[in-house]
């Protein structure tokens, strides 16, 4: 899918919401804390990341020509042009960059997390390398388990991974101090 | 340099449908109803428009307008991306079709039923492996999330408050208030109203929201010549100018460098280019709103102030009639009608034609900016 359709989609009411009941690509139906989370959605470019994930590492992708990291993940880099990449492992330290906690109206496995949050961190090694996603008490936690207050912009952090009822496995993040 | 497009062509007619959150009519039928209204506006037959231009998220095509509302032959059609993002760029792309002969009667319009019908961030049949993969499973759902995440380091960075964003609510709130026509016309909004209000995405609290509406708006564009022997008096595209920053990702644009300066600098070295004015000759500014926080955004990348002065920009009442920029003074995507700021275009050609509800005396210059976040477009309209 382009970027161009991509963006269409995440703002088109062009699918009944009666179509999107239960589709592929969320949890619905798996027990646990995230029943019913949405599942990343891996295309070609993006499931190196996954892969490398899955076995409790955080890489990006980094040119082989000329050593820039990217991301999120293409197939050419911007700098140099070259086609050859390779995926860089990060210490999977870094800093939160920003947060929000969002309150409904949202899907209904998400409401079920009242308190929530999402965050932006940026990586230790390549500051300008921000990945999205929550922080947690624990790998396995929910994500409400860390309490409003102790989200702060700047505060260190670091990368677990939690295999999720559908099998995929995300990284989460725990603060370096808790 | 070749052609240019500086005052070579018009808005020279207006439409819409009225506002609600439900309207029972199709969006195919409110895009009719708005573009024979808007045709009527500038006197000029149905036969005679040979050039569409909407948004790729519209949802009733040129080929089902133009047999409905009797066009003739077609010559030059177009679909610009990016939800409000694209606005102003289907004015732009008529008025290039036009200043270089591809057509000389064209139509822009957007109907949409956003109230009614379904929010788009419901679908997760759509999950978006670019760059949805990225966001989505970690609950960053909706545009009010992404831009809450941008918010919130905007206000870290340069030390803005939700009384910032509270002036931008109220300044088109207020406008609203003298707009039979707004959503929002019989309900004032108080700075208790705003502190107290539900969360949606926190820091971004209901009012720091657009609105959920039905509705459809059109505008016709013709030669500056032609303009000139239409029923109102002309409003001139004065500059034009999309943007899509080097690097940039959309509206979750945490990725480059320098996520806070956005598609609305890059959109304003070209507008403010091709223009023989700047932004201190701007009367009264259309600005996209649908989230509180775009304005201060917005503000800094058209340079009405120095980078992180956006929300400083907004004390004192410097938005309302009479202030230092009056804004969206139909009560814009907040208070007026949320149709992916086509309401934005008509009003600022209200102001120009001296008929707004809210109107700036003697206003001769508007700025009109589209979505800021997503790749975007802006107009620099003249009297
Ligand atoms: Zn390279």
């Amino acid at each position: 899918m382009s970027a161009t359709e991509s963006v269409r989609a995440a703002m088109t009411p062009s699918v009944p919401e009666s179509l999107s009941a239960s589709v592929p690509g969320t949890t619905d139906n798996a027990p646990g804390d995230d029943a019913g989370l949405l599942l990343p959605v891996p295309d070609e470019d993006g499931a190196p990341f996954w892969d490398h994930a899955a076995r409790g590492e955080l890489r990006v992708q980094s040119c082989s020509d000329c050593d820039e990291l990217r991301f999120p993940p293409r197939p050419c880099c911007p700098h140099c042009q070259s086609f050859a990449s390779h995926w860089r492992r990060m210490s999977g330290r870094g800093r939160i960059w920003s947060y929000v906690l969002p309150h409904p109206p949202l899907l209904p496995a998400y409401a079920a997390l009242p308190g929530y949050n999402a965050i932006v961190v940026e990586l230790a090694e390549a500051p300008r390398i921000r990945l999205v996603g929550n922080l947690v008490a624990a790998p396995d936690a929910p994500l409400n388990s860390v309490g409003p207050a102790r989200l702060r912009i700047g505060a260190p952090v670091k990368a677990v991974f939690a295999k999720l009822p559908g099998g995929v496995t995300v990284p989460r993040w725990l603060l370096e101090r808790p | 340099m070749g052609a240019t497009l500086k005052d070579a062509t018009a808005i020279a007619g207006i439409g819409q449908t009225p506002f609600a959150k439900h309207l029972p009519e199709s969006e195919k039928t409110l895009a009719c109803r708005a573009i024979v209204a808007a045709l009527d506006d500038a006197g000029i037959a149905p036969s005679e428009v040979d050039a569409f231009a909407s948004y790729t998220m519209e949802e009733t095509d040129e080929v089902e307008i133009a047999k409905a509302i009797g066009a003739g032959d077609v010559t030059h059609f177009s679909k610009v991306g990016y939800g409000g993002g694209g606005s102003c760029a289907t004015v732009a792309h008529l008025a290039a079709a036009v200043a270089t002969g591809q057509a000389s009667v064209g139509v822009a319009w957007r109907s949409r039923k956003r109230g009614s019908g379904p929010r788009p961030w419901k679908n997760t049949r759509v999950q978006l492996p670019t760059p949805g993969q990225w966001t989505r499973p970690f609950g960053l759902l909706r545009p009010a999330d992404e831009i809450g995440l941008l918010a919130r380091r905007y206000m870290h960075e340069y030390g803005a408050t939700r009384d910032h964003l509270f002036n931008v609510a109220l300044a088109c709130r207020n406008r609203a208030n003298q707009n039979p026509a707004a959503i929002m016309y019989e309900r004032p909004l108080t700075r208790e109203m705003y502190m107290t209000a539900r969360w949606i995405s926190e820091p971004l609290c209901l009012f720091d929201n657009c609105l959920e509406t039905d509705g459809a708006l059109a505008c016709v564009v013709v030669s500056a010549e032609r303009a000139r022997d239409c029923r109102q008096r002309p409003v001139y595209v004065h500059s034009a100018a999309q943007g899509l920053p080097a690097q940039h990702h959309g509206m979750v644009n945490y990725w480059n460098d320098d996520p806070l300066t956005g598609p609305a600098w890059t959109a304003a070295r070209h507008l403010w280019k091709g223009a023989d004015l700047g932004p201190q000759d701007v009367d009264v500014a259309q600005i996209y709103d649908a989230f509180t926080p775009l304005i201060p955004l917005s503000l800094e990348g058209y340079g009405f102030c120095g980078r992180g002065e956006g929300a400083a920009f907004t004390e004192g009442g410097a938005l309302e009639i009479g202030g230092r920029l009056p804004l969206n003074t139909g009560g814009g995507g907040l208070s007026e009608a949320y149709v992916h700021g086509f309401n934005l275009i008509t009003e600022g050609v209200k102001q120009l034609r001296g008929t707004s509800t809210a109107q700036v005396p003697d206003a001769a210059t508007c700025l009109v900016t589209a979505g800021e976040g997503v790749p975007t477009s802006a107009l620099l309209l003249r009297s």
